[in-house]
């Protein structure tokens, strides 16, 4: 079944049109990059398909229309990562990975030691088990974007949504985070929802590309279809150079305009 | 071997039970302080042989004279009893005010039910007399609680794109009006001035069990309500949207939360009048001390809220005895130079 079919989908927030007409398809065990400029409603698709906003139009989720899902049952079927988590300082990082139990967890109920170990294999997947007893505010960034993981894992949800998963990271976290992200979607046949900032990355790592614009797909296909230097001055406004190895795509933005004399100084 | 150590690995830490153990033995170690300390002195071993001398089979005499009995069991112990409870209800409201609104500034007074309190019992101070005065006195407390949270809640309801901040804004508004009413009402009633103002600085009256057995059954609710809350109010310090996002219904776990810490809290208000600061000094020992997860604060409060009132109620009945300062004195004299220290160690979290 296929885990994400969105199909007209309409938001609006405080009266303004945010996203307006968009159909999404992941196909189980895809990576779809979601990418576009900063206002093009790629946080609210997110946010929609966590059945975080009221929208207008269709999102389906396994097949069923979430409007018509009770908001656990959303939970257990995706996992949203938002692009700033909220991070209590003084929350220990298992305490922290096992609320992303709560859907599987009654009302009132406690974590069973079931739960415990569920959470404790996805900090050990993530290479972190050793940090289970650290607080949160003492974690370097990208041990702390592991702890997010490891939470959004423990939800085991099929569908993982990611806004954004490097921001804030040097570049050895942001490959370390991503590298695990492809891993997990391998081992455990996620399938996987992400928006994307970094040009770069959205060429390497999914498998396919939407590039939305107010509201609107603009354009959509393999990455190496989208991240064309045109595509990219039309739709962000730079100037950049796509170089390709023919595998992967890397996006260097350039600056325009730019005399060499005067550069020089001469 | 191994299989056991894993198994209890598995287990998430929480409320050790030495914590639990230390918790509940300070109340029980409070209470006795309290039972015997007074203007007769009734003596630790006679109270402890007092209190065997009711357990069946154990066939011990009490030492106790009829007098000695009756300030025992129908003055001292209906306040310690009420001072347990107030103490209990005040701190573990406190926490749940916190972990509601992911702010560790808020008490249980924070919506208005300080306000609505004051004024309920303004009113009837100013304007009636006598014996009808002390019967009403908690109930138009009870109701002015009520009431004042209540309209803060409706108030910041009816916000558009509302929040815990707008919450509170709401909150802050309702408990100004209600706070002006209240002191207007006393200032055009002159005479009972100083009974409004011992009634807002908070004292712990019995008149034998009474109290203790109308505020009980709200406080019993209030408690049950809020600990079978507590791993909710950990989801919530991911904040509102984290945590629906989780499942949680972020609006009904707040209201649920509110109401049942709101109706401890009036019950509270309405027999020991607005003692100020246990809703923010015990939480705030406990996480600083043991730990921020509501499995540990919630239970620990009840315990320490409850030992640390009866304790100030010590403080307030004998430092100037014959005289009585009033509790909330006492608390603010303790809780202000903590609550400096906690806004100098802990970070604001949310608004």
């Amino acid at each position: 079944m296929t885990p994400l079919a969105v199909e007209g989908l309409r938001v609006e927030l405080d009266g303004a049109v945010v996203v307006d007409g968009l159909a999404l398809e992941v196909e189980q065990g895809e990576w779809l990059g979601l990418i576009g400029p900063n206002g093009a409603g790629k946080t609210t698709v997110l946010r929609a398909v966590g059945g975080l906003v009221p929208y207008a139009g269709s999102i389906r989720l396994f097949g069923d229309e979430i409007a018509g899902l009770g908001r656990r049952e959303v939970a257990r079927r995706v996992a949203l990562v938002p692009q700033a988590p909220v991070i209590p300082p003084d929350m220990t990082v298992l305490e922290y990975v096992v609320i992303g139990r709560t859907p599987h967890l009654g009302y009132t109920g406690a974590p069973e030691a079931r739960d415990v170990d569920v959470c404790r294999s996805a900090l050990a997947r993530l290479d972190v088990a050793q940090l289970a007893d650290r607080r949160l505010g003492s974690l370097s960034g990208g041990e702390r974007q592991r702890a997010v993981l490891a939470r959004a894992m423990a939800q085991d949800a099929r569908l993982i949504v990611l806004d954004e998963p490097t921001t804030a990271l040097d570049v050895g976290a942001q490959q370390q985070v991503l590298e695990l992200v492809a891993d997990l979607r391998k081992s455990k046949s996620l399938t996987v929802l992400s928006a994307m900032h970094d040009l770069t990355v959205a060429g390497q790592y999914p498998d396919r590309l939407v590039l939305i614009d107010r509201g609107q797909e603009a354009v959509s296909g393999l990455p190496g279809e989208v991240l064309t230097e045109e595509t990219i001055a039309r739709h962000y406004g730079a100037s950049v150079r796509v170089v390709s190895d023919g595998d992967s795509i890397a996006v260097v933005p350039l600056r325009p305009h730019v005399e060499r004399e005067e550069r020089v100084g001469s | 071997m191994i299989a056991v150590r894993q198994r209890r690995g598995a287990i998430l830490p929480g409320l050790s039970a030495a914590w639990l153990a230390a918790g509940l033995g300070s109340v029980v170690a409070a209470a006795l302080v309290a039972l015997a300390v007074g203007p007769v002195d009734l003596g630790l071993s006679s109270i402890g042989r007092e209190l065997l001398s009711h357990v069946p089979f154990l066939d011990v005499k009490s030492p106790m004279t009829a007098t000695e009995d009756a300030i025992l069991w129908q003055i001292r112990a209906p306040r310690v009893a009420l001072g347990l409870l107030v103490g209990a209800m005040l701190a573990s409201a406190g926490a749940a005010y916190q972990g509601v609104f992911r702010n560790p500034l808020a008490d249980p007074y924070l919506l208005g039910a300080a306000a609505g309190a004051g004024l309920g019992a303004t009113l009837v101070i100013a304007y009636s007399h006598g014996g009808a005065s002390r019967d009403l006195r908690p109930l138009a407390a009870f109701v002015g609680a009520m009431v004042g949270v209540g309209a803060a809640y409706l108030l910041g309801r009816s916000v558009a794109g509302r929040t815990t901040a707008t919450l509170i804004l709401a909150g802050v508004t309702v408990a100004s009006f209600l706070t002006a009413v209240q002191t207007f009402v006393q200032q055009q009633n002159t005479d009972t001035v100083q009974e409004v103002y011992a009634w807002i600085l908070g004292q712990l009256e019995t008149s034998g069990w009474r109290e203790v057995a109308l505020a009980l059954p709200y406080m019993v609710v209030s408690w049950a309500v809020l600990l079978l809350h507590r791993r909710l109010l950990d989801v919530l310090a991911v904040g509102d949207e984290e945590a629906s996002s989780v499942g949680v219904d972020v609006s009904r776990v707040r209201l649920i939360v509110l109401a049942a810490a709101t109706l401890g809290t009036a019950a509270a208000v309405a027999f020991s009048g607005l003692i100020a600061f246990v809703g923010i000094i015990i939480p705030h020992a406990i996480r600083l001390v043991v730990g921020t997860s509501y499995r540990i604060v919630l239970p620990l409060s009840l315990c320490f809220g409850a030992a640390f009132l009866v304790l100030a109620d010590v403080l307030a009945r004998t430092v100037a005895a014959p005289a009585e300062l009033p509790i909330g004195v006492v608390t603010a004299f303790f809780g202000a130079p903590f609550f400096a220290l906690v806004l100098r160690t802990t970070r604001m979290v949310g608004t």
